[in-house]
């Protein structure tokens, strides 16, 4: 995973987790992979892998269980609730630059309807 | 618990000071980048550390050790250059690992192997430098030692097989092991990592956790260092 330069890499690797689950690469409900092989996988070290995940427990996006880790958490409301979170992140980052360009509100609602069949099925 | 005690650590070639007056600590469970540019003492500190340099002034202390048999016991040294005989097979290398420590771990070792896909019949002199580093690293990290130093096992290697030597790095880390990895690669390891410590000219410039520095300063430990080097120029 590359990581930017500005923030700290365990609220990145927060992020990055989110999106997987958002996405449904980590379904609700299922099992978190293991600290170790998310920390192979994605090249940082269990200390720190160790933070993020425990900050999605704090969150109430995963529980942790006892004996195998932690599982995604099947309230699907909560999911929906972090998808709009996530979303609302790129959002102000287009917000912020189409502003910089000199863009009204109106224009940017313009350029959303008619770009976004174009991209129909990229996601 | 801390696992290596450094106080007034000072060593010198001739008149010329590789280290300064050193002091620091460092405890278990974590890994450390011992970062700053060739000639500031890493190599240096590493040899002390791992008991291979024994003469030098000052207190080091290594799991309530002086630097000698009973802390090399619990250490995993790798040194900068190559300690292999270019004809012998990596077998015979696990072989001799074996003999030598009583904590080598086949198990982690021929996991290892996998990981790199290196195969035990392969003769070092017929290795690339990336598949000498990977096999190095392999043996290294199969002691169930408590302490890895690991000097520069990353130059000198291509981007991709860095990445791969670095999660080998992590991959059977134990919760109480420390790992001190001495790198001017930084940007590569720093992923990995839990703490910096930067020298120049023998001693500490800078030390600190790496969330915790980038949280403070908004930079990579690559781009902080740089500033840190600038202005401790002045």
């Amino acid at each position: 995973m590359e990581f930017n330069s500005s923030a700290p890499i365990w609220l990145q690797l927060v992020d990055e987790c989110s999106r997987r689950i958002v996405t449904g690469q980590w379904p609700a409900g299922t099992r978190v992979p293991g600290v170790r092989d998310l920390g192979v996988e994605l090249g940082v070290n269990p200390n720190t892998m160790q933070r993020a995940l425990a900050e999605l427990d704090r969150q109430g996006i995963t529980v942790p269980d006892r004996t195998v880790g932690r599982f995604v958490t099947d309230d699907t409301a909560r999911i929906d609730e972090l998808r709009d979170a996530v979303a609302a992140g790129s959002a102000d980052d287009f917000i912020q630059r189409a502003r910089g360009l000199g863009m009204s509100l109106e224009g940017a609602r313009k350029l959303l309807t008619n770009r976004w069949p174009d991209l129909e099925g990229n996601a | 618990m801390t696992a290596i005690e450094v106080q007034s650590l000072t060593k010198r070639y001739g008149r010329f000071p590789a280290l300064n007056n050193l002091t620091f600590s460092l405890g278990q469970g974590q890994v450390v980048g011992l970062m700053g540019e060739n000639g500031c003492g890493k190599t240096t500190l590493l040899k002390v550390l791992a008991g291979v340099m024994l003469q030098y002034d000052g207190e080091v202390s290594i799991l309530g050790h002086r630097p000698g048999p009973e802390s090399k016991a619990l250490v995993s040294f790798l040194p900068d250059q190559s300690f292999l005989a270019d004809g012998d097979r990596i077998r015979r290398c696990a072989d001799m690992y074996a003999d030598f420590f009583g904590d080598f771990n086949r198990e982690k070792f021929d996991d290892l192997l996998k990981f790199f896909r290196l195969e035990p019949a392969m003769k070092l002199s017929q290795l690339s430098k990336g598949m000498r580093e990977k096999a190095q690293i392999a043996l290294a990290m199969s002691r169930d030692a408590r302490v890895f130093l690991l000097d520069e096992p990353i130059s000198g290697v291509d981007p991709a097989a860095r990445d791969v030597i670095l999660r080998a790095v992590v991959r059977h880390l134990e919760p109480d092991s420390l790992v001190l990895i001495s790198t001017h690669l930084i940007s590569d390891v720093e992923p990995i990592l839990d703490r910096v410590l930067m020298m120049r000219y023998g001693q500490v410039l800078l030390e600190g956790g790496v969330d915790d520095l980038r949280e403070q300063h908004g930079k990579s430990m690559d781009q902080l260092f740089r500033e840190v080097y600038r202005w401790s120029e002045n």
